[in-house]
């Protein structure tokens, strides 16, 4: 490791440690720390390698897995006040769409967020070939209301037994909601799932941050072969574990079978919704998704909602709108 | 001699050619047509256009410039009150304004204010750009939230008298409605919008996109953690409404807000870019105002038939006559005393088409209009691919949920007075945030009073300022 990368862990050292002194002892952070710095050598701290005035600049760029890219993106005001549960929205290129993703993480002190973003179609296309040291024509955020927990004291989280569920793409944006309830000393377990090993995203981070790790795969080349429901009810039904709340983020379907069996369990279940969105700040009204009958914006009510409300359905269905276009484009343009 | 010439109509694109393309509807006057309509000024001593004006553009005076064919100098004359000059000779309602207490209206047809103004708006752009005045920077730096009509023109008086304003904005590009909301065969976007503000960041505005107050920063971030000595909230209309009704969620419907905002912010009619957007071969709008004309005509260039529901009588529509006879001119069919209870489904989720009531008129309600009842038994469906609400919006609570102690008023809308005073200290509001949606002059004329009442409440000494919080 360069020079380069000396200050930043001080810097990385100081946060972390000013976050959860209070919950563990010295010696104990420092061999956290010790051991997420090991996970992430390439980290670089935005502030020191960029300067001031390139917001949207790829500071760090990650290839997770096939179609899989990470990025931390220097954003200083949006590092400054995202919070566990927020997405931004960002644009590649002057003739890109505005792409909602959900935070995956942040840095105050360097002054980045962490973004994980998958190929699916044109625009997340864009953002993935952007490279390391190249700017995203925009971001702006943090968008959506946070997570409901980020309002609670510590010792009202610890008092909860936690269960988080992330399929897929969905580890990501649950990395820092598990990693603001473990630094608050909640004790929090966490089933990550995907369709093979090679998918599996965030394993290492959430390894630190978590109480226990479940890992499913749909083939069975890690963990578990089968779904994160699969492990859901081997938890609560054959190992009688208990929880007093579930948090599910991924694919809408997976979303909606873990909210469903959540109800079963009587187990107050939240979602992360992955809308359409145009604007993210209200104004445009794509991401409506009915909630208890009732219709509400993913982008300002949510987008985190009851999953026993949620009307997975049709919030699938709306999804699609623009799904023929989009393949079409997708497929005539390179 | 004024009397005798008939008003000046400017040239427009024709009907059948418009509604194929995106280009600008009118095409403006010549020097000579202008300097003809500016004759039929009878230049009264007391001027009830001005008074009429929102932001009280000098109108004799710039017309009087134009006749004579200074126009660099009428040009001049209009900046002294308004920085958007081309856009407003482009969007202003004149016929309930300026041009509706035309003197010459009286009797016969009053001038033609609105094209004389965008004539030499143009005229200027084009030829000799108009240099905003600056004063000395006086140190006080004002945020603005909000790049709309209201946040610019305050920005513009502001930075005229040297203050330092910084606007901020949510999305990418500044403008606000004027971007994402009037269409481009209305308001050319790079030539008129981009231009105008182009002219206002040579005067020393700042503009900063990509930030949200309410969630970015909040107000008290910007007093506070910012470092400004005052705040101007413009931050618009804000969220759409729904009518409530079965299939309302149904793939295909959408509100205007996002049916224009993919079409003129996202550019979705330029293959260039990425944005999608759907009409399918017919598209119903729901509503009766300019944006449910600007809908309208937006689908009907991408290609689809349109018919504009709406439940009162043309005579009600709330939409400026000159859009609805575009609208009319150009091929959009207008279901009049027609209301949706019903969004059809096609049995895969997507829209089929709009059950409807016909309504009667009834008595007149408290705005005056003869408010519509059901008629009963009258219900009968109509065919669309797309149905785009155009409803009207209800205020963003965003800022309001994050500013401690700004009052709001039972409809959400931030409560601010005349000079654009709120509840809260230093923190000042103007325009469809305050008033609900209205127009773009509306706005810059209380952008223009909120920047009167920041330089007064600047003006004060600081200790007065900073007691009674």
């Amino acid at each position: 490791m360069g020079m380069s990368g000396v200050l930043p862990l001080f810097i990385r050292l100081y946060v972390v440690s000013k976050i959860s002194f209070i919950f563990v002892t010295k010696t104990a952070i420092h061999l956290i720390n010790f051991m997420s710095i090991q996970e992430k050598p390439e980290i670089v701290c935005a502030r020191a390698a960029a300067g001031e005035g390139v917001e949207g600049l790829i500071i760090k760029k990650r290839k997770l897995a096939e179609n899989i890219y990470l990025m931390a993106i220097y954003a200083p005001r949006i590092a400054k006040a995202a919070l566990p549960g927020q997405f931004v929205i960002v644009r590649a290129g002057e003739y890109g769409e505005r792409v909602p993703l959900t935070i995956s993480d942040y840095d105050a002190v360097c002054g980045t967020v962490t973004l994980v973003t998958q190929v699916v179609g044109v625009s997340s296309r864009l953002i993935c070939r952007k490279a390391k040291g190249e700017r995203l024509t925009d971001i702006a955020g943090p968008l959506g209301r946070p997570s409901e927990f980020v309002h609670k004291t510590p010792d009202e989280l610890k008092a909860v037994r936690w269960l988080f569920v992330g399929g897929g793409l969905g580890a990501a944006p649950v990395y820092p909601q598990v990693k603001w309830l473990h630094a608050r000393g909640a004790t929090v377990d966490v089933v990550v799932g995907a369709k093979s090993a090679s998918l599996l995203l965030f394993r290492k981070e959430m390894q630190a941050v978590c109480s226990a790790l479940h890992i499913v795969t749909d083939d069975g080349s890690a963990g578990q072969k089968g779904l994160v429901t699969d492990v859901v009810r081997r938890l609560v039904e054959e190992e009688g574990a208990r929880y007093d709340r579930v948090v599910a983020i991924g694919p809408m379907i997976m979303m909606k079978f873990v909210a469903q069996l959540a109800q079963s369990y009587q187990l107050p279940s939240v979602v992360s919704l992955n809308t359409l969105m145009v604007d993210g700040t209200g104004m445009c009204g794509a991401c409506r998704v009915t909630v208890g009958g009732k219709t509400q914006f993913a982008c300002v009510d949510g987008p985190e909602f009851d999953g026993a409300l949620v009307d997975f359905d049709e919030a699938m269905r709306r999804q699609t709108m623009y799904r023929p276009m989009e393949t079409e484009r997708y497929q005539a343009t390179r | 001699m004024a009397g005798k010439i008939p008003r000046i109509e400017a040239r427009e694109q024709d009907p059948q050619t418009r509604r194929t393309n995106f280009q600008e509807v009118c095409l403006g006057y010549t020097a000579d047509e202008a300097m003809l309509e500016a004759t039929r000024c009878l230049q009264c001593r007391n001027p009830k256009c001005v008074s009429a004006c929102p932001v009280n553009i000098r109108i004799p005076a710039f017309i009087a410039a134009t006749a004579q064919g200074r126009f660099a100098e009428a040009a001049e004359i209009i900046a002294l009150d308004s920085c958007l000059p081309a856009v407003c000779g482009r969007v202003c309602p004149q016929e309930t304004q300026c041009e509706g207490l035309c003197i010459l209206g009286v009797r016969g047809q009053a001038v033609n204010i609105g094209k004389l103004e965008r004539f030499v708006a143009d005229y200027s752009r084009e030829h000799e750009p108009v240099v905003l005045h600056t004063a000395p920077a006086n140190g006080r730096r004002v945020a603005i939230v909000g790049s709309g009509p209201a946040g610019l023109s305050c920005a513009h008086d502001l930075a005229k008298n040297g203050y330092a304003p910084t606007i901020f904005e949510a999305l990418h590009k500044a403008g606000g409605v004027l971007e994402y909301g009037i269409p481009e065969f209305r308001l050319p976007k790079e030539t008129v919008v981009k231009s105008e503000i182009d002219n206002l960041k040579k005067a020393g505005v700042r503009i900063e996109t990509n930030v949200i107050i309410g969630r970015t920063l909040t107000v008290d971030a910007l007093l506070n953690d910012e470092a400004f000595d005052a705040v101007f909230i413009a931050s618009g209309a804000g969220l759409p409404k729904f009518m409530h009704i079965p299939g309302e969620n149904l793939n295909g419907v959408v509100s205007a807000n996002e049916f224009l905002t993919r079409t003129n912010l996202m550019r979705a009619y330029d293959a260039a870019y990425d944005t999608p957007v759907y009409t399918g071969r017919r598209v119903a709008v729901v509503g009766g105002g300019n944006v449910a004309m600007d809908a309208a005509r937006s689908a009907l260039r991408l290609g689809a038939d349109v018919t504009v529901v709406y439940r009162r009588t043309e005579k009600e529509l709330p939409a400026r006559v000159e859009e609805v006879h575009h609208a009319k001119e150009e091929g959009v069919a207008f279901r009049m005393l027609a209301n949706p209870v019903a969004v059809l489904d096609d049995g895969r989720g997507w829209v089929r088409g709009l059950r409807c009531v016909r309504m009667e008129l009834g008595e007149p309600d408290e705005s005056g209009r003869r408010s519509p009842t059901v008629v009963e038994g009258s219900e009968f469906e109509l065919e669309a691919d797309t149905v785009i609400m155009a409803l009207g919006t209800s205020p963003n609570p965003l800022i309001a949920s994050t500013t401690e102690g700004l009052a709001i008023d039972r409809r959400g809308c931030i409560v601010a007075d005349e000079h654009g005073t709120t509840s809260r200290k230093g923190v000042f509001a103007g325009g469809d945030t305050v008033t609900g949606a209205a127009t773009v002059i509306l706005a810059m004329g209380a952008g223009r009073r909120a920047a009167a009442a920041i330089r007064r409440f600047l003006s004060e000494p600081d200790d007065a300022r900073r007691q009674t919080d």
